[in-house]
């Protein structure tokens, strides 16, 4: 490790665990994450002097691993291994009553300033709980869509899956992602 | 057709790509007539441009290696 890279040794293993969830989204066998996340973890080292320090060092290491990640998704792509099914693993019947209404338990709370969320201590702490809790390939749907910013035409295209079923997993993780994020500060904080 | 679940579908689907004039038309009616789905889409919205920003965050001021 440079000696420039030392202040950050214990933000590296900090952020270890987090940087492997991260990328079991995408990755299923739990060897090769950890492999792309030791690897990202090499290339921020070995890097660590064209860091220029304006954004915060986390997400900084995750755009890195981010990178990665895209590019084993797109060779997964060539090799034809697709490994996302059309699935229903997420029910939205809680959601709605037979008229396709809210339900009034599940209807959206009155959010105090939506736009400044992040500003919450929790938010992103909450969020990513949220979002580790969806089933695997809704949440790595929407990572790829949210977090990775691919637009639909190219995750399609990667997970060979239609736009039409694209859409609909993402509209099951939103729907899902904000009730959680909801349900997380109301039992944390009470109501808001 | 313009029930609470659909409407949602709109508001997530206009996140991903632009509605089609009639899509739009039955999105905006919805909400005018539903609390409910407007404070959803408001919502959905904000989460979205949230992560926007955490990721776009780093590629403005820095380079990663790839």
């Amino acid at each position: 490790m440079p000696a420039s890279a030392l202040p950050y040794a214990s933000q590296f293993e900090a952020l270890r665990p987090k940087l492997i969830a991260f990328a079991l989204l995408q990755v299923s066998d739990r060897g090769h994450a950890e492999d792309l996340v030791q690897d990202s973890m090499v290339a921020a080292i070995e890097s660590i002097s064209s860091y220029s320090g304006a954004s915060q060092f986390d997400t900084w290491v995750y755009s890195i691993l981010r990178h990665k990640l895209i590019d084993y998704i797109r060779r997964l792509k060539r090799e034809k291994q697709h490994f996302v099914t059309d699935d229903h693993e997420i029910s939205m019947d809680s959601m709605f009553d037979a008229r396709d209404h809210w339900n009034q338990d599940a209807a959206p709370s009155h959010w105090k300033n939506p736009e400044d969320l992040h500003l919450r201590s929790n938010f992103w702490e909450t969020f990513d709980f949220c979002l580790l809790h969806l089933p695997s390939n809704t949440a790595r749907v929407f990572a790829l869509r949210e977090l990775m910013d691919l637009d639909t035409a190219e995750i399609c295209d990667c997970l060979d899956i239609s736009e039409q079923n694209c859409w609909t997993i993402l509209h099951r993780a939103r729907l899902k992602l904000r009730s959680c994020i909801e349900k997380g500060w109301f039992l944390k904080e009470g109501a808001t | 057709m313009n029930a609470c679940k659909k409407a949602s579908f709109l508001m997530s689907k206009q996140l991903d790509t632009p509605l089609s004039v009639f899509e739009k038309a039955l999105l905006t009616l919805h909400m005018a007539m539903c609390n409910n789905c407007k404070r959803c889409n408001h919502q959905m919205r904000s989460i979205h441009s949230l992560c926007q920003k955490r990721h776009t965050e780093s590629f403005d001021n820095d380079n990663p290696p790839t």
